[in-house]
């Protein structure tokens, strides 16, 4: 691959649009190009700059309710006055109904021994991004990351490669929580990277479900089959929430 | 006879949605209604403007919304906001800001660390303006790329663009903000 050939690929490989035998061309070129690096270190200072500008504006709150009388105003049939009513009354159960699982899951995690698991795993995500060690094996295939497991774990870890789906596989580390080794995956969206976690569950543990957000980490756990994940990123919940899927299918 | 037939008809499509129908419309496209309002904020650069666009295009997905079986609610709310917008443009008879600043010389790859260093300086007002100038398509694309971390085809999709396009758009508009930036950061006149 040449300069001009990288440059045109430099913006999609930033912004994880581009599949694992394009990212890993990329990258070769990179290693041994300066000019090209540098390109890639800017695009990056770039886009963390534009990340952390607070630049989203959010909807000011009387743009809902301006909206739901334009909606009804625009409807003949919405004149009689139950119908605001209904919409008030399903759009609060629906935020009640979250705010009460919400609650719920979070009290769940809180309430047992899992809060201190918690606080572990969240420092064990940021150890990872701060040292700049969060791979131990650098790998966008699956094939490569989960026999370097082998020899290394009890269990073997599912090494699931979600490229397709948004989600890049970048590779593997060993990590320790809950007083044992566990396996660290270690996926990318865009700019963010999600930690898996995978290990065995203790022989008496009850299966159980659990999502939390703390100091701007979110985190979803579940169990599944024996084996207990967790799943960390400062990615928005909603994005998490399909990568856990993805995961669990 | 026939006129009574007619207004029953167009009575029976104006009705409201039933109730599921409604809470379906409300739980699908109310969530996305701040990633609404902060493209049409970008795009007008104006409050007003951006609520008055907003509440336009909810009434439109409103309408649609019987027509719409796709899966991916928030692209295709985003798309109706973004025609909401430039058709709103058009009735204010304001032309979008074309003007063509010239094309940008590809920035030599050679000191890069200092510009790096430039560009993490940049404070939020000198990126708010940095983004305010750029043309309407180049701002359009990296405000649902940066801002809402959509992907390419979502970009695509919304914008009504090939991909490459969508690609290309994003690199000029970063060039564009990386050369604004670092010449605001060392006091350069652009």
């Amino acid at each position: 691959m040449n300069c001009d050939d990288a440059r045109k690929l430099l913006n999609p490989y930033v912004d994880g649009e581009m599949d694992s035998a394009g990212s890993l061309s990329v990258e070769s070129h990179i290693q041994q190009c300066a000019s090209c690096l540098s390109e890639l270190e800017r695009l990056r200072a770039l886009s963390s700059v534009i990340e952390n500008g607070a630049l989203r504006f959010n909807a000011p709150s009387h743009l809902k309710r301006n909206v739901l009388a334009a909606i009804r105003a625009a409807n003949p049939g919405a004149k009689s006055s139950w119908f605001g009513w209904r919409w008030a009354g399903a759009l609060a159960s629906a935020v009640l109904i979250f705010v009460l699982a919400w609650t719920a899951a979070t009290q769940r995690a809180r309430s047992s021994e899992d809060a201190q698991l918690v606080n572990d795993i969240l420092a064990s995500h940021v150890r990872s991004l701060m040292a700049n060690h969060i791979t131990d094996v650098s790998s966008s295939d699956s094939h490569t990351v989960k026999p370097w497991f082998g020899g290394k774990l009890d269990f073997s870890p599912p090494a699931k490669d979600l490229t397709e789906q948004g989600f890049r596989l970048i590779g593997g580390r060993l990590d320790y929580l809950d007083n044992r080794p566990v396996a660290a995956l270690v996926y990318q969206r865009s700019q963010h990277f999600i930690n898996f976690f995978v290990w065995p569950l203790k022989g008496n543990a009850a299966s159980s479900e659990s999502q939390l957000s703390r100091q701007g980490y979110n985190v979803i756990h579940w169990t599944q089959s024996g084996m207990t994940y967790w799943l960390v990123s400062e990615l928005n919940p909603s994005e998490l929430n399909e990568c856990a899927r993805l995961l669990r299918e | 006879v026939v006129y009574a037939g007619v207004g029953a008809v167009r009575e029976k499509e104006n009705r409201l949605f039933d109730k599921s129908e409604l809470t379906a419309f409300n739980e699908a496209v109310l969530p996305h209604l701040d990633a609404a309002y902060n493209l049409a904020r970008w795009l007008s650069r104006n409050d007003h403007d951006a609520e008055d666009v907003v509440q336009e295009a909810s009434l439109r997905a409103f309408r649609y919304w019987k027509g719409f079986s796709g899966r991916d609610c928030r692209s295709w709310f985003l798309a109706i906001v973004r025609n909401t917008y430039y058709s709103w443009l058009r009735k204010q008879s304001v032309q979008p800001e074309l003007t063509e600043g010239g094309e940008l010389g590809d920035v030599d790859g050679g000191a890069p660390s200092p510009e790096a260093v430039l560009l993490q300086n940049a404070d939020r007002e000198m990126l708010r303006s940095a983004l305010e100038e750029l043309r309407v398509e180049f701002r359009e694309a990296i405000v649902l790329r940066e801002l809402e971390g959509l992907s390419y085809k979502e970009i695509a999709d919304i914008s009504g663009v090939p991909i490459g396009t969508v690609m290309s758009r994003l690199a000029r508009a970063r060039k564009h903000l990386q050369i604004y930036l670092t010449n605001a950061s060392t006091g350069n006149p652009l």
